[in-house]
């Protein structure tokens, strides 16, 4: 296995977030009733015109802006020729030689591992419809609701190595559309769907013959998918056989991927400009409008997190893993100050991310705000509260109990005791009625000392700072 | 250049076209001719020439991103030679 190295390209189709179709009036909302969304322009009767969306052709501006891309400045709709029956012009709308999109790529991280992966270019085209299999007497029932739901195809070049970095790649992807607003990044209803091309080779040889892996619709599809292809591939080889051009499909039932029958000239797509549909032109004025409107972008988001806030890389890109989750930590941080971002940090990624994700919860539609939360790490910040504590407070919060971090710690009297003279006396009560401890203690026995903090605790009911309970106790300790 | 009748029938084929022997002859010497013609213009030095998408110059209007078209589902399907449970039905396809 060994000697074999994984080349792996990946084609992305990108459902873009407009409410109606590229090149029509019709909504592309999902889930609606067969054929309620399909208009004469899409199911293709006769003299129909396509009119291409604005609102498709910013969301590609937008894509090319945030992969630092060339954008051109006239690009070409093509048609792209086959027969089926759920492409009812006999033709897609796509672009060939000139995209829309050039260039450009994204960092994408593996463990500790980064890599910066090339795109080779982005184009905008329609979707088809679909084919329902189920028996209609023999036949095949059409639904023409998705034909002209606006699509970005996104092409990497064959830069991937393995099937993780595939993987990440295909999520960095997907965080970035999301995060731009470019497509709603609903995997399940097919609005982030990855075509693969594998191909194995002798490192340093030239690129091994590649087979398509089509329409893979979760990452762990994908990392399956490519792990059973490049197996078989490898096998092929081995054993002498040769590897031919194929379009595959993955079988998530049994793990394997088989080769789809293999249509006589089906890649003759005999592309040429659509003369329905005049170039399209985008000026520099119209990509600088884009710019101002576009979000900060998750790669700067995270340098400034690690600059502004001294957060480690880690911490950075998990908390920036979507826009929502950065925006909740930011607010989460200007309500308890910069020097708590750390403690900030920590409790979005900890505490919340957890009671989020056992409640199945989307963190934009988490019942606690920013400012109640920055108002309890205030408390642990300023030593009010013990993270024991903390977690005590944070539960009623959650729950909706108290208007604040500060009414519930009122309520529950919760503070925590720091004042040294109020312990004292606790301690000097534990000190005598512990002697076997104290004896074990003073033999040197590190041990002992916690179970004498752990008295303090229990008699203060939780409300001491152990630390400071542990510090006074060894100075009573060495003083007698 | 000259196209075989081989060729002929492929691009017949990827047209859906049916063509008889005799029908394949004559379309092939039509699709010669114009090929011929094409020739003529590829002798043309259009180096630095930007390529002509459109015999019109002018760019893409652009449409505002509305829902603009109503649900016509029943008129559309009463057209279609065979519609059942709201789809258009057509001959089995299996991939």
């Amino acid at each position: 296995m060994s000697q074999w190295e994984v080349v792996i390209g990946l084609e992305t189709h990108v459902q873009l977030l407009t409410k109606s179709k590229i090149f029509s009036g019709a909504a592309t909302a999902f889930g609606a009733e067969p054929n309620r969304q399909a208009c004469a322009v899409d199911i293709a009767l006769p003299g129909v015109l396509p009119v291409l969306n604005r609102a498709a052709v910013v969301c590609a501006i937008k894509f090319g802006l945030a992969v630092g891309a060339k954008i051109a400045p006239r690009s070409v709709f093509a048609r792209k020729n086959y027969f089926y029956p759920d492409l009812p012009k006999g033709y897609q709308i796509s672009q060939y030689e000139t995209p829309v999109v050039a260039g450009g790529g994204l960092s994408i991280r593996v463990g500790e591992q980064e890599k910066f992966v090339r795109l080779v270019r982005a184009h905008l085209e329609e979707d088809a419809g679909k084919s329902l299999h189920e028996d209609f007497h023999g036949k095949t029932g059409i639904d023409l609701n998705r034909a002209g739901t606006p699509l970005l195809e996104i092409v990497s070049e064959p830069d991937l190595r393995s099937s993780a970095e595939a993987v990440a790649y295909a999520k960095a992807l997907h965080s970035l559309v999301t995060w731009i607003g470019i497509c709603d990044g609903n995997l399940q209803e097919g609005s982030f769907r990855v075509d693969a091309n594998v191909s194995v080779r002798r490192p340093g040889a030239p690129f091994g013959t590649r087979r398509e892996i089509k329409n893979l619709n979760s990452f762990r599809f994908l990392q399956q998918a490519i792990d059973y292809e490049v197996a078989w591939q490898i096998n092929e080889l081995e054993e002498g056989r040769a590897i031919h051009q194929a379009t595959v499909l993955f079988d998530p039932a049994s793990g394997e991927t088989r080769a789809m029958r293999s249509k006589e000239d089906a890649h003759d797509y005999r592309y040429f400009p659509d003369p329905d549909l005049l170039p399209l032109e985008i000026t520099p004025q119209w990509i600088e409008e884009v710019k101002a409107a576009l979000p900060e972008l998750p790669q700067a988001m995270r340098e400034r997190f690690q600059a502004d806030y001294g957060l480690s890389a880690y911490d950075a890109s998990t908390l920036t893993a979507t826009r929502e989750m950065a925006r909740y930590f930011e607010e989460t941080v200007a309500a308890a100050g910069k020097e708590n971002a750390k403690l900030c940090a920590n409790w979005v990624m900890g505490e919340l991310a957890a009671r989020l994700n056992r409640e199945e919860l989307d963190i934009a539609a988490v019942p606690l705000a920013p400012a109640l939360l920055a108002g309890l790490i205030r408390r642990i910040a300023d030593g009010t509260l013990s993270s024991k504590l903390a977690k005590e407070v944070f539960e009623a919060l959650w729950n909706g109990e108290g208007q604040d971090a500060d009414a519930i710690i009122e309520a529950r009297g919760l503070k925590q005791v720091s004042d040294a003279a109020a312990i004292e006396p606790i301690i000097d009560a534990v000190i005598a009625a512990q002697p076997k401890s104290v004896e074990e203690f003073r033999a040197g026995k590190e041990k002992a000392l916690n179970a004498l903090v752990g008295q303090v605790m229990k008699a203060t009911q939780g409300k001491a700072n152990p630390q400071q309970v542990g510090e006074l106790l060894r100075k009573k300790l060495a003083a007698n | 250049m000259s196209l075989s009748l081989d060729e002929v029938g492929r691009i017949a084929r990827l047209a859906r076209i049916a063509l008889t022997p005799k029908e394949a002859e004559r379309i092939r010497e039509e699709l010669n001719g114009i090929l011929d013609f094409v020739a003529q213009l590829q002798a043309i030095d259009t180096a630095g020439v930007i390529p002509m998408a459109h015999a019109v110059d002018v760019v893409q209007r652009l449409r505002e991103d509305c829902v603009t078209e109503a649900d016509r589902r029943e008129d559309f399907l009463a057209i279609a030679p065979e519609a059942e449970a709201g789809l258009y039905l057509v001959p089995k396809v299996i991939e």
